[in-house]
């Protein structure tokens, strides 16, 4: 019995070890988190979230805290459910240089702001594949502009604005030639740079224009953070590759032991474009405005722009040396710190604005990167967060002095102070955070109440749909002293960056239906009596309106193969939320979505001869079946003469 | 003839003044709630007009066949504030020859309005709620939808609440103060 005792407990050892298992993920939900989330039936969430859509090119918005979908507002990509990009109305926003490009990659949004805090009127969204700026209001949460950024390419560090929305900058992510000239990709130091775009907005009708561009080396511009209070005059972007590499960055560009952060001078700048420092070079880029009083969107191609090159505009720009390659470049509600996050580095560099101004004054300078004045680091320097976890990405701030940081590779927020640069708390992310977001949290006046973090990785959080998986983010309760993990919700696109802000700010200004009788639409049937159908050459213009629960006319004959035809819909409704729709049988094109009082174009050139049912799609009253009729294509050459009308019977005896 | 009393002729300034304001308020409100009108609807009826949601109310119910409501359909938006104009200005005629006979007169001439009014009223809802378009898309056997003078009735999906708005109580004060002074004057002329 002995003898067997020993080897029993061997066994017993061996069979608890193997019972050893890593911690799961699925056990840090604590306490009160679900009626923290709850919001009732009939209640509002408390915050709007802005929320980018990545490779959607859309931008959807969510509330807060319930993390509830409200909307996807179509930005860089057409949008089929609503005819955004395909109406005759939309088709221009999509324009560029190189025609209609139906897709974007949408990365970061900025709501815009006056001293510093969030105003309630225009919310700006960039496109990094194609460089462009956009435009939403914030009444409507229609995109009414969207401009394209010449001399760029990989528009990253963008769409951040300034403290009184004077502009909204656009960096270059993928350094390029200037101009169209041909050279070898090998010729990156010499001809390849990167740009800062620094594009006015209007302060009355938000619209943009590309004021002066500012050419930097080639180097990568990640992103970017406007300066606030003492620091209002400046901006500040991160950059990675400043090795210049062209071919395998992922080792090449991850060389240097730092990179820099690019301080620029706007105010100077704007003052060097005012006393004619500039250069006008030919540039051709398309700027596309949404008119709401006319409900049409035009495109006009700008054939100029201003740039600014730093060896002609001393103090202008300087470079601040930040570890390793760094991606967030953020700014404190009070504008003294400058925190950059090195995704590669194992510590957060935190500089302090008046030490920058103070290093500039007194020449502190190590060198130069391409004639830029290179900041001792040192010198700039407030102090570096130590062992904060591992790829600092992004951060953000509360109302109570601290700072809150995504660690990409540690799958964590980590909060620290910002007086001692000591971490106060860390919270698992699920997984990989990318951007995290605090209502409010890169103004003047953050929020203190809420923390979402947008996850690049999913993996096992939700029901599994196949190898592609929506993206997961997390919310935490910020309030206390420790970070409380509240929920988890599937996003759709890829969400980067987010924005959030208080529901009252714009809840009260949303329009619920436009004013028929300021309907400006070129193209508007005033009334049933004015509906009418229109040849002109093969051009067909049907002036069609919908009301419940009819289209005037829904019965159109004389209308041949071949021909172009444009359903002008207009929606007669006065009442909120009584939207139509259009659709027509076998149209190679998208539905239009009607609001009322709207008038919206859907084209259709017909192939075949024959009866194309057409109907309301948006389910819009007890007749909504009903709500339907009937076009007839003749063969090309036929003499049906043109008819149209609802509601007249024909007598059945003149019938064949 | 009797003299008209001091309360008497304080009360025909105040009547004026009442019926001043059918120029300035509503004089009834017919309110209508849905499930999928959350924030309800509203018709205010004036002296000389119909506001509110009319075009709404009105899209709702050709439905179910109604008439739509239109302002110049009523005659009683003319003849309405005229014969009110007139009541006022043979209150300036009674206040000047202060005789209670003529006050008699008056407040009779304002119950002869009133009851006219409220008749019309509940005439012009009884067409509006019984005559309806035989070729309306919806139905409902035996179903008529009469709004109700005064009070609340459910209407298929909808709920009516009508009653008076703020015009309309200072005409109902107007009514209640004539009767009232009246029987002031009569009692006071038995002394």
């Amino acid at each position: 019995m002995k003898k067997i005792f020993f080897p029993l407990c061997l066994v017993a050892a061996v069979a608890f070890v193997q019972s050893c298992k890593m911690k799961n993920t699925a056990s840090a939900v604590i306490g009160d988190a679900d009626s923290k989330v709850y919001v009732a039936p009939g209640k509002y969430d408390e915050y709007y979230n802005f929320v980018s859509g990545g490779f959607n090119g859309q931008v959807s918005v969510y509330g807060l805290p319930s993390g509830r979908l409200l909307k996807l507002i179509p930005v860089f990509a057409v949008f089929p459910e609503n005819g955004y990009g395909y109406s005759e109305e939309t088709k221009a926003m999509l324009n560029t240089t190189n025609g209609q490009i139906p897709w974007d990659d949408q990365h970061h949004l900025d709501l815009s702001q006056t001293n510093g805090e969030q105003d309630g009127r225009w919310l700006f969204a960039n496109a990094n594949n194609t460089p462009r700026i956009a435009r939403i209001d914030l009444k409507t949460f229609k995109t009414v502009e969207i401009l394209q950024i010449p001399n760029s390419a990989g528009n990253h560090s963008s769409p951040f604005i300034t403290e009184n929305t004077e502009y909204v900058v656009a960096g270059t992510r993928f350094s390029v030639p200037l101009g169209t000239e041909d050279v070898p990709i090998s010729s990156f130091k010499q001809n390849f740079h990167s740009t800062a775009s620094f594009i006015s907005v209007d302060k009355s009708s938000g619209n943009m224009s590309i004021a002066f561009q500012i050419v930097l080396p080639g180097m990568n511009l990640d992103l970017s953070h406007g300066g606030k209070g003492p620091s209002h005059d400046w901006f500040f972007f991160s950059s990675y590759n400043t090795e210049q590499a062209y071919t395998l960055l992922e080792v090449n560009a991850s060389q240097k032991d730092k990179d820099y952060i690019v301080a620029v001078n706007w105010k100077k700048a704007e003052e060097y474009a005012k006393a004619g420092k500039g250069k006008k070079v030919a540039a051709d880029y398309a700027h596309n405005i949404y008119d709401e009083s006319k409900q049409t969107a035009t495109s006009v191609i700008e054939h100029e722009v201003l740039l600014l090159d730093p060896k002609d505009c001393p103090d202008m720009v300087y470079m601040i040396p930040c570890p390793k390659s760094p991606h967030g470049c953020d700014l404190d509600p009070s504008g003294e710190y400058i925190v950059g996050s090195g995704k590669l580095a194992a510590l957060i560099p935190v500089f302090s604005f008046s030490k920058m101004i103070k290093a500039i004054g007194s020449k502190q300078f190590e060198g130069d990167f391409q004639g830029i004045p290179i900041i001792k680091y040192e010198a700039a320097l407030y102090g570096e967060v130590q062992k904060p976890g591992l790829g600092p990405l992004h951060t953000e701030f509360d109302d109570k002095g601290n700072a809150y940081t995504s660690m990409f590779l540690s799958s964590e927020v980590v909060k620290w102070s910002l007086k001692d640069l000591k971490v106060l708390d860390r919270a698992p992310t699920y997984y990989s955070v990318g951007h995290l977001m605090i209502p409010g949290g890169d103004t003047r006046k953050p929020g203190g109440k809420y923390l979402v973090a947008y996850n690049k990785i999913t993996k096992d959080r939700f029901l599994p749909t196949g190898p592609e998986l929506a993206q997961s983010a997390q919310l935490y309760d910020i309030s206390g002293d420790k970070m409380q993990l509240l929920l988890d919700y599937p996003t759709i696109g890829e969400p980067h960056y987010a924005q959030a802000c208080l529901a009252s700010l714009i809840k009260d200004q949303q329009v619920k239906y436009y004013d028929i009788n300021k309907n400006g639409n070129e193209f508007v049937t005033m009334g049933e009596k004015k509906t009418n159908v229109v040849r002109k050459g093969n051009r067909v213009d049907v002036y069609m309106t919908a009301i419940r629960s009819h289209l005037v006319p829904d019965n159109i004959e004389g209308v041949f193969v071949g021909d172009d035809i444009y359903f002008h819909v207009t929606n007669l409704e006065q009442d909120w939320d009584i939207p139509h729709g259009f659709a027509i049988k076998n149209n190679p094109n998208a539905e239009l979505l009607v609001m009322p009082g709207e008038t919206v174009t859907l084209k259709f050139t017909p192939q075949k001869q024959g009866i194309y049912p057409f109907y309301c799609t948006d389910f819009c009253s007890a007749l909504h079946q009903e709500m339907s009729g009937y076009l007839r294509v003749s063969p090309k050459g036929s003499n049906t003469p043109l008819k149209f009308g609802t509601g007249d019977i024909a007598d059945a005896s003149t019938q064949k | 003839m009797k003299t008209l009393t001091k309360p008497g002729r304080i009360s025909i300034v105040i009547v004026m003044l009442f019926l001043a304001t059918l120029w300035l308020f509503p004089l009834w409100r017919i309110d209508l709630r849905a499930p999928q009108y959350p924030g309800g609807l509203s018709m205010q009826i004036w002296l000389n007009d119909i506001k509110g949601d009319v075009p709404i109310i009105n899209g709702l119910n050709h439905y179910i066949g109604m008439q739509e409501i239109n302002k110049k359909d009523f005659r009683e938006f003319i003849f309405l504030p005229a014969a009110i104009l007139l009541f006022i200005l043979f209150g300036f005629l009674v206040l000047l020859l202060k005789k209670k006979i003529y006050y008699y007169i008056w407040s009779a001439l304002f119950i002869g309005i009133a009851c006219f009014s409220f008749y019309d009223f509940y005439m012009w809802e009884y067409n509006y709620g019984h005559h309806l378009n035989p070729h309306a898309p919806i139905r409902v056997p035996g179903m008529s939808y009469q709004p109700p003078l005064l009070g609340y009735k459910k209407l298929l999906n909808f709920e009516v609440l009508s009653q008076p708005d703020i015009a309309g109580w200072f005409f109902i004060g107007t009514g209640i103060l004539l009767v009232s002074m009246t029987i002031y004057e009569w009692k006071k002329n038995k002394k």
